[in-house]
């Protein structure tokens, strides 16, 4: 304890220094406007401004104190796209669209962004007090997770999406279906052999998760709005000078600590980050809520879920990456090259060989996250008026935006026709009721489940009892068996209860 | 195009004129990283970048084109861009593999101008410090007698140069590569965490990479995979050959131009190579990149990479890669 208070002093001392203090808010800002860019994420951020960061010279506690503030930005900015354009921002804000985006579309944009600016503080504050606090513990438990057991969380999972299941259960399963395909384009990552990529060289690598997503959700909505002024069945949406309530935080506040803790967890583990980690949250919350069927329609506790879940992630990536030297998500790895850029050394030894860039990052992640709070709140108006700029400028301006976006990171002609072709299959598949969060489930989970299970089988030698031979993965299926479970339990029980003499519905 | 031609005149003129000219002149000079920024391409066109800078009068810029693990770039470099005189591409060996294994398309070797190398990694045998095996030899003996029985994994697919490494060290104990008993992930990161982890026993990684964590002591080096020992903080650690084992796998990182490039294009690059090679500067750059020299241009390295390219189709064919 004694090591953390010495440790998160000196590390406040160096983020407090005024032109440190400045790299925070000024990479803050910058990482909002990168994130609330649709298709630009924190990696994009990241990866493009490193090499500035670098050229500036500056030394490496602010280098890399810039670089996590862009980091943590864009893990904020992320949501503003979602929910006023339906367009996710990055991946890990995919989830965020289905409640938020509804929320304003209801007229509740500002009472949106304010909620969601509370809940990715909340969680990206609790990921760094436990960041702080267990780091190195918690890098030793990552690393204890085998294949064997990733295949677990992957069934975990699956089990906490299987809520996702809308009106129609045939159309999510072929939904997911059409994710998982898409996941299997390219070199197969186990035997290098290439797979549906019928001799076009730029799939060989397979499709990129931004491209997909900003494909079917951009692309697709884009479509969906050309179509519906058109038609002339766009309705201008209301002006909104809605603001988050006292009864909202009430009611969020549990699904906040929740979702935190998963987010956290998630996050921590190598290879799985913030897009998983707010998909689960997402799918867990809806199976615990009382009010679990209003998720998807604007439900409040729809959208705090993902949003504090993927600030915690974002938070427990850093663990691995400062504490082993591995890095917990595409981001961290890019930090991580900072960092050796700078012939600094992450590991075990970090915390006792560069204290100051260690604490120091820390300590400005603690004010980073007040620094967004406080740019999101007052600011929620200007954002939400977004959405009062006429449709026919937004729509090619989101357009232009998505695809420079998308050129800056990928640099590949091909992925702009790829994103366009997407873009008409997702319309289409709205066009025919599908929901299309399953599909990008099924892509990002479907990936990792195959890979693991196939090392988890090449570690054996073929002899499936692997997967259930660690305490973890038991403990992950019964998890999952109880996601399930539980809310089918739950709702017997309170109709056999409001059948009874007494009637009292009682909350979770 | 009169300004480029006249350009190429006046360059040529004062590359006549004088002989012992310091700098060379080359429109707009570009280097291709074909992958995402971050990773081993992006590192080798920034060795160009800082490295070159004295000895080219302008500014080298680092252009990305991901794609295909470098297949997107080979293409246009055959197809269109064959004589862009302004523009490097960076290769490894692993590039090469892909040429043999043809994930580069119907290209071969023969189809591009090898011009520089930017640096060499070498390959590295690595167990947990708790590890059984203390010597590459005992590593050996159970290969030997059992592949099955031993775990090995890396960041690279069936087929990578990660697996080749393995494969190489099987084939050196009398076994079949195709018994290893091998375990991919998704780049070192999640390899040497799983390494950790106690997934897998084995991790054959690269020299480079394990610079970070040769302090920590978690992991042991059993032997690295160099013609030669290396220099410190490797020079404890014997190579297989000195183990008695003629296994080697020499990481190479360098650049390529267009097949139709003119020789006075192609010549500019080999000699602001070649210039940069004699300096102390360029080692310093090397070596903060993490890269060992190895410093060949133009027609050495042309004669070399068809070595190397014969050597791996050899070992691909013998693995089983391709017929």
């Amino acid at each position: 304890m004694d090591a953390v208070l010495t440790g998160l002093a000196t590390g406040f001392s160096v983020a407090l220094d005024p032109f440190n203090l400045f790299l925070v808010l000024a990479g803050c800002f910058a990482g909002t406007l990168i994130g609330a860019l649709p298709g630009l994420g924190p990696i994009n951020g990241v990866a493009i401004l490193l090499p500035i960061a670098y050229g500036l010279g500056f030394g490496p506690e602010s280098a890399l104190i810039l670089l996590a503030g862009i980091y943590y930005g864009a893990e904020y900015g992320g949501r503003i796209s979602s929910i006023l354009l339906n367009v996710p921002g990055d991946a890990s804000a995919v989830m965020t669209t289905l409640d938020g985006n509804p929320m304003a579309r209801n007229g509740e944009a500002g009472r949106a962004l304010s909620l969601s600016a509370i809940a990715s503080f909340v969680g990206g504050t609790f990921a760094v007090v436990l960041l702080s606090l267990f780091a190195p513990t918690l890098a030793t438990f990552a690393v204890t997770f085998s294949p064997a057991d990733y295949v677990a969380l992957m069934v975990f999972a699956f089990a906490s999406l299987a809520s996702l299941v809308g009106k129609n259960v045939v159309k999510t399963l072929l939904g997911a279906t059409i994710g998982l395909m898409l996941a299997t384009i390219g070199i197969d990552a186990n035997t290098g052999v290439p797979r549906y990529t019928f001799g076009i060289p730029d799939i060989l690598a397979g499709i990129d998760f931004l491209i997909v997503v900003v494909g079917l959700f951009g692309m697709a909505e884009l479509l969906t709005l050309v179509e519906q002024q058109v038609s002339g069945k766009l309705k201008s949406l209301p002006l909104d000078n809605s603001f988050v309530r006292m009864a909202d935080l009430a009611k969020c506040k549990w699904t906040i600590v929740r979702s935190s803790i998963i987010g956290f967890f998630i996050g921590v583990l190598p290879g799985t980050g913030a897009s998983v980690a707010s998909a689960v949250a997402y799918g867990t919350e809806k199976r615990i809520a009382d009010d679990g069927s209003t998720f998807g329609t604007g439900n409040p506790r729809g959208l705090a879920a993902p949003e504090s879940a993927n600030n915690a992630a974002a938070g427990g990536a850093m663990v691995p990456m400062l504490t082993l030297g591995i890095p917990g998500s595409g981001t961290t790895a890019i930090l991580l090259g900072a960092l050796l850029m700078f012939n600094i050394q992450p590991g075990p030894m970090l915390f006792s060989q560069n204290p100051e860039v260690a604490w120091g990052l820390i300590a400005s992640m603690y004010i980073g996250n007040v620094a967004l709070l406080i740019i999101n709140l007052p600011l929620v108006g200007i954002f939400a008026r977004m959405l009062t700029i006429p449709q026919h400028y937004l729509t090619p301006l989101i357009a232009i935006l998505a695809f420079i976006g998308i050129y800056t990171i990928v640099g590949n002609p091909f992925d702009l026709l790829l994103i366009t072709l997407l873009g008409i299959f997702g319309w289409f598949l709205r066009k025919m009721d599908f929901s299309l969060a399953p599909v990008i489930l099924g892509f990002v989970l479907g990936s990792l489940f195959e890979n693991n299970l196939r090392r988890a089988l090449s570690i054996s030698g073929g002899d499936w009892t692997i997967l259930v031979a660690d305490y973890k993965s038991i403990v992950l299926y019964a998890l999952s068996v109880l996601v399930v479970l539980a809310p089918i339990w739950l709702a017997r029980r309170a109709r056999r209860m409001a059948a009874g003499p007494v009637s009292s519905s009682k909350g979770i | 195009m009169s300004f480029a031609r006249l350009g190429a005149a006046m360059c040529l003129a004062a590359s006549l004129a004088a002989p012992a000219f310091a700098q060379s002149q080359i429109d707009d000079p570009e280097c291709v990283a074909p992958a995402n920024p971050g990773g081993g391409f992006d590192l080798t066109c920034r060795v160009a970048q800082t490295g070159l800078d004295p000895h080219v009068d302008a500014p080298i810029q680092v252009n990305f084109m991901p794609g295909g693990i470098g297949a997107v770039a080979y293409n246009l470099f055959n197809t269109t861009r064959t004589d862009d005189g302004s523009a490097i591409v960076a290769f490894s060996t692993g590039s090469l593999l892909n040429i043999v294994t043809g994930k580069y398309g119907a290209f071969t070797e023969k189809d591009v101008r090898w011009v520089a190398t930017a640096g060499a990694d070498f390959g590295a045998v690595v167990v947990r410090a708790d590890s059984e095996y203390q010597t590459l030899a005992e590593l050996m003996t159970d290969f030997s007698a059992d592949p099955a029985s031993v775990v090995v994994g890396a960041g690279g697919s069936v087929g990578s140069q990660d697996w080749m490494k393995g494969a190489l060290l099987l084939r050196e104990a009398g076994a079949s590569p195709m018994d290893m008993r091998y375990v991919a992930f998704d780049g070192g990161g999640d390899a040497i965490a799983a390494l950790l982890g106690g997934s897998i026993e084995v991790y054959t990684g690269d020299v480079g990479e394990m610079v970070p964590h040769m302090e920590s002591g978690q992991m042991r080096l059993l032997a690295v995979m160099s013609p030669e020992r290396l220099e410190a903080p490797f020079a404890d650690i014997p190579t297989a050959i000195e183990e008695g084992f003629d296994v080697e796998w020499t990481i190479m990182r360098g650049f390529y131009m267009g097949g139709d490039v003119s020789d006075a294009d192609y010549q500019k690059w080999v000699d602001a190579f070649e210039a940069a090679y004699a300096t102390e500067a360029f080692a310093q750059v090397q070596k903060e990149r993490g890269l060992l020299p190895l410093n060949m241009a133009g027609e050495e390295l042309q004669t070399s990479v068809e070595q190397r390219v014969q050597t791996l189709r050899e070992i691909a064919t013998e693995a089983g890669l391709i017929q």
